[in-house]
């Protein structure tokens, strides 16, 4: 009997414990991700493959976001092929730490070595990028960069006045006469101290039009007035609808306030439509007024290397009311982000982040609305046009907050999804989704090469994430962002290739390699630095008062003066060094001991560059090479003396083993031109 | 009186009732493109955590976008109550044991079934009240016709998440509880046929 029950015990025992057994089996079982993932094409590593010694198709330039620069990498391979410094110091090439491209970060509120940069834009001739410049906009501190990609080397930059939040930029237009800038975060114009519970009345957004078709000379046409939205990004039109560009905004709540709610009320905000040859013939006649405003314009001589700051006093102003027909509002759902317009031009995308649906609104439509004054109201002198009278068509369901749209040239559209993390396929026209795939994670832009233009190279669409995780081995709590390649050339995007960006790529661009023309390196014959030498002889010291100039010449694998003495504490130095090498890739460097007023020297053959140092301390400061350049670098390397304050060891410089003296340089220092020269730094200067 | 077996069979009843007071009941899983290793939700007699701990907290969160109440735990009035139900039956079922009487048995068998069935129905009940009642004037992502209720049992996607729930390991405690309770009645009455038949 004992026995029996002991024995029923443990039965009932094990049943229970079973069913909690089991129990915990379900519980487990229902953990398992339910997720789709990604089709990956059988052969996607022979297809991303790209052999060694062979190039890749495309570059893609992608933009640094809060790194401040532009990112240079190869498709589809995914390799990183440079990093081109735009508006943060780089001391991977010294920019922005030597003397002749500190003034590109001179703002008119003084030295602003950062940015946020968001929006790559390649320059367009007839609507197709044409390889000859790279623009990027700096959001943080509103400035328009032009990078050279001969060079892969930013040589203009351009301040935005009026503006705070340069975000809508800088688009440019189909036949590359103005890239744009729009306010992300309207500010009162002129700005000035006052509530910010007047934003209503008192803030207001501006919509700049940059002429940006010469080299050196980007210079802002015309400012367009706006009411106080946030302008979020834009596009121009091209084709049926060139001469038109759009831009969205958001908060047209006016909120200034826990934005993330109070801007999230309307149903819909506005795609700002300008006709901008209307604009210009407003301003022609006389129609904008000329405001004063504070903002510099720097720029790289192409002879010299050396960049030049022009502090500029005033801008022409346009107020939509003063220039009829000049700009238009169309409705659109919801806190829209991107503007994408197709590549014949007719179809206008807003991408509504907080929409159900993505608003693809008609050029055709809208100009018959205009003719028949179709407006539901007018706000601020701007014509709304009726939503129902510019829509083509309604994208449904296709995902959750939509960001951005780009066109392969084939009939399609391919949209991103933040929330839903996917790009999904659709076609222009009929509006029906045809293919979705998931990206790793939460995609913000994406790019397919050529995407936004008339002619896109429609093979590729690059997803660029915010979010990384677990995509690759972790790296700690801060990981850089990913990016996933597709292939799009057959009906079902393919998952080729996964790889990690610099900084937080926003949009990035890319353009067959074909039409891009990288040079070898410059000319020393063309070298108009004022300080360059173009021998070793050349090479040589001499002294304004407190200020030290030593000229050398770098070539392998010594410097031309390698020892100098002379120099005591409290002077300025300033090394002037030109690479004289006229080979491919052989680069020079120079750096040394101590110094707090720069980083290094990083100098392609033939140019030019000066490091500062104010030596602190007496005694002896190695300097040299930093860029492994031949088999006797290690050698290349100098000495400088440095004696206590009053001494009066004479100034020499020692050339091919031979000592000179100060005369060396006699008169050379009245050659730097002004603004330029690094006397001026030194003369007190706001650098 | 029950057969000593049964009576044993009620006292394990209540140690494994006492313990799911310990356990979670069920669990909530969310996963979606951009949560990869999910979020969970453990829902116990007296708690309500994440299945990580910053998990309630990213999931209240993301609940703010789509205008849902933040999951509070302090704030429901269950939490406080259910430990002491869960326990005090458990007591009961050792005194139910020690007495031997099948009728008291039965009728503890009967309140932990209401406890089981009420407990379950207020989960429904607050599922159903923190997926509807949406602050609709703070809401930033307002999707036409869209509900937020989790599933009660099983699989259900809810815009970009894919949300499961289940019992949890406390639940299934509960349930085997029940099913040695019910062990020991249905045992007794044998034995004491068999007794009858016996004299």
């Amino acid at each position: 009997m004992r026995s029996r029950g002991r024995r029923m015990l443990a039965a009932a025992v094990a049943a229970a414990g079973s069913a909690a057994v089991a129990g915990a089996i379900a519980a487990c079982h229902s953990t398992t991700p339910t997720l789709t993932s990604a089709v990956t094409g059988a052969d996607a590593a022979s297809r991303v493959y790209i052999a060694p010694g062979q190039k890749d198709e495309f570059y893609a330039f992608m933009s640094g976001g809060f790194s401040g620069q532009v990112s240079v990498y190869g498709l589809p391979s995914g390799r990183l092929l440079k990093v081109i410094p735009v508006f943060s110091q780089d001391p991977q090439e010294g920019w922005g730490y030597d003397e002749e491209t500190k003034p590109m970060l001179q703002t008119s509120f003084g030295f602003v070595p950062w940015d946020d940069a968001h929006h790559p834009e390649l320059s367009q001739t007839n609507g197709v990028p044409n390889g000859k410049w790279l623009f990027i906009n700096g959001n943080n501190t509103p400035r328009i960069a032009r990078i050279d990609l001969s060079e892969f080397q930013t040589e203009e930059i351009l301040q935005i006045p009026n503006s705070a939040g340069n975000h809508s930029s800088p688009f440019t237009t189909p036949d590359g006469k103005y890239v744009v800038a729009g306010t992300r975060f309207s500010v009162p114009v002129p700005n000035h101290d006052t509530t910010i519970a007047s934003f209503a009345q008192t803030f207001k957004g501006t919509l700049t039009f940059v002429h940006a078709d010469q080299p050196g000379k980007m210079a802002i046409a015309f400012q367009i007035l706006v009411p106080g939205f946030d302008y979020d990004l834009g596009h121009a039109g091209k084709g049926v609808s060139d001469g038109w560009f759009f831009f969205t905004s958001y908060n047209t709540e006016q909120a200034h306030t826990k934005l993330e709610v109070n801007a999230s009320q309307n149903d819909k905000d506005y795609i700002a439509a300008i006709d901008y040859r209307r604009a210009e013939a407003c301003v022609a006649a006389g129609k904008g007024r000329t405001m004063p405003a504070s903002y510099d314009h720097n720029t790289i001589d192409q002879h010299s290397g050396a960049a030049h700051v022009e502090r500029l006093s005033s801008v022409i102003v346009l107020d939509p009311s003063q220039c009829d027909g000049l700009m238009y509002f169309l409705p659109t759902p919801k806190s829209p982000h991107g503007v994408d317009v197709d590549p014949s031009g007719e179809y206008i995308v807003g991408n509504g982040k907080l929409s159900s649906v993505i608003a693809v609104h008609s050029f055709s439509k809208m100009k018959q609305a205009i003719a028949a004054k179709a407006f539901d109201k007018v706000v601020d002198g701007i014509p709304v046009i009726k939503y129902e009278s510019v829509l083509a068509g309604e994208v449904k369901s296709a995902g959750l907050g939509p960001l951005h749209t780009e066109f392969d040239g084939k009939g399609y559209a391919y949209t991103s999804f933040f929330i839903t993390s996917e790009i999904v396929k659709w076609k222009l026209g009929t509006w029906e989704v045809v293919d979705r795939t998931p990206t790793y994670y939460a995609i913000g832009h994406l790019m397919i090469p050529g995407g936004d233009s008339r002619a896109p190279w429609g093979k590729y669409v690059l997803a660029l994430n915010k979010i990384t995780k677990d995509r690759y081995l972790p790296t700690g709590p801060i990981m850089d962002q990913s990016a996933q390649l597709y292939d799009i050339s057959g009906p079902k995007m393919q998952l080729l290739l996964d790889f990690p960006t610099i900084g937080e790529p926003h949009y990035a661009q890319a353009i067959p390699a074909t039409l891009i023309h990288s040079v070898k390196f410059n000319a020393l014959a063309q070298n108009a630095n004022p300080w360059a030498v173009k021998t070793e002889a050349d090479g040589g010291i001499t002294r304004q008062g407190k200020v030290v100039h030593v000229k050398l010449a770098a070539i392998r694998s010594h410097f031309s003066p390698d020892n100098l003495e002379g120099i005591t504490v409290g002077d300025t130095v300033y090394f002037h060094v030109t690479n004289i090498e006229q080979d491919w890739d052989i680069v020079h460097g120079f750096a040394v001991l101590g110094n707090t007023d720069a980083s290094e020297l990083i100098l392609a053959p033939g140019e030019t560059r000066t490091l500062k140092w104010i030596p602190r301390t007496s005694g002896i400061f190695p300097f040299y090479c930093t860029d492994f350049c031949s088999a006797l670098h290690q050698e290349m390397q100098g000495y400088v003396r440095v004696s206590p304050p009053g001494s009066a060891v004479a100034l020499s410089a020692t050339i091919n083993d031979h000592t000179l003296g100060a005369d060396r340089m006699a008169g050379m220092h009245s050659n730097a031109a002004p603004g330029a020269s690094p006397a001026a730094h030194a003369a007190g200067s706001p650098r | 009186m029950m057969s000593r077996l049964s009576r044993c069979l009620v006292a394990v009843a209540g140690a494994l009732l006492a313990a799911s007071v310990w356990l979670p009941l069920w669990r909530i899983r969310l996963i979606a493109p951009q949560y990869p290793e999910g979020l969970g939700l453990r829902i116990g007699a007296g708690t309500i955590a994440g299945a990580s701990p910053q998990d309630l907290g990213n999931i209240n969160e993301l609940n703010h976008y789509i205008g849902m109440r933040a999951i509070d735990p302090a704030s429901l009035p269950e939490l406080r109550l259910l430990p002491w139900i869960l326990l005090a039956l458990a007591a009961a079922a050792f005194v139910a044991a020690a007495l031997g009487r099948r009728r008291v048995v039965g009728a503890w068998l009967a309140a932990l079934a209401l406890v089981g069935i009420a407990g379950v129905a207020d989960l429904y009940r607050w599922s159903y009240t923190y997926g509807h009642d949406l602050d609709a004037e703070h809401a930033i992502i307002k999707v036409p016709g869209m509900v937020y209720q989790p599933p009660l049992l099983g699989t259900k996607q809810i815009l970009n998440f894919t949300a499961s729930s289940w019992p949890a390991s406390g639940t299934w405690l509960a349930v085997a509880a029940l099913i040695a309770g019910a062990t020991a009645l249905v045992l007794s009455r044998r034995s004491s046929a068999s007794r009858r038949g016996a004299s």
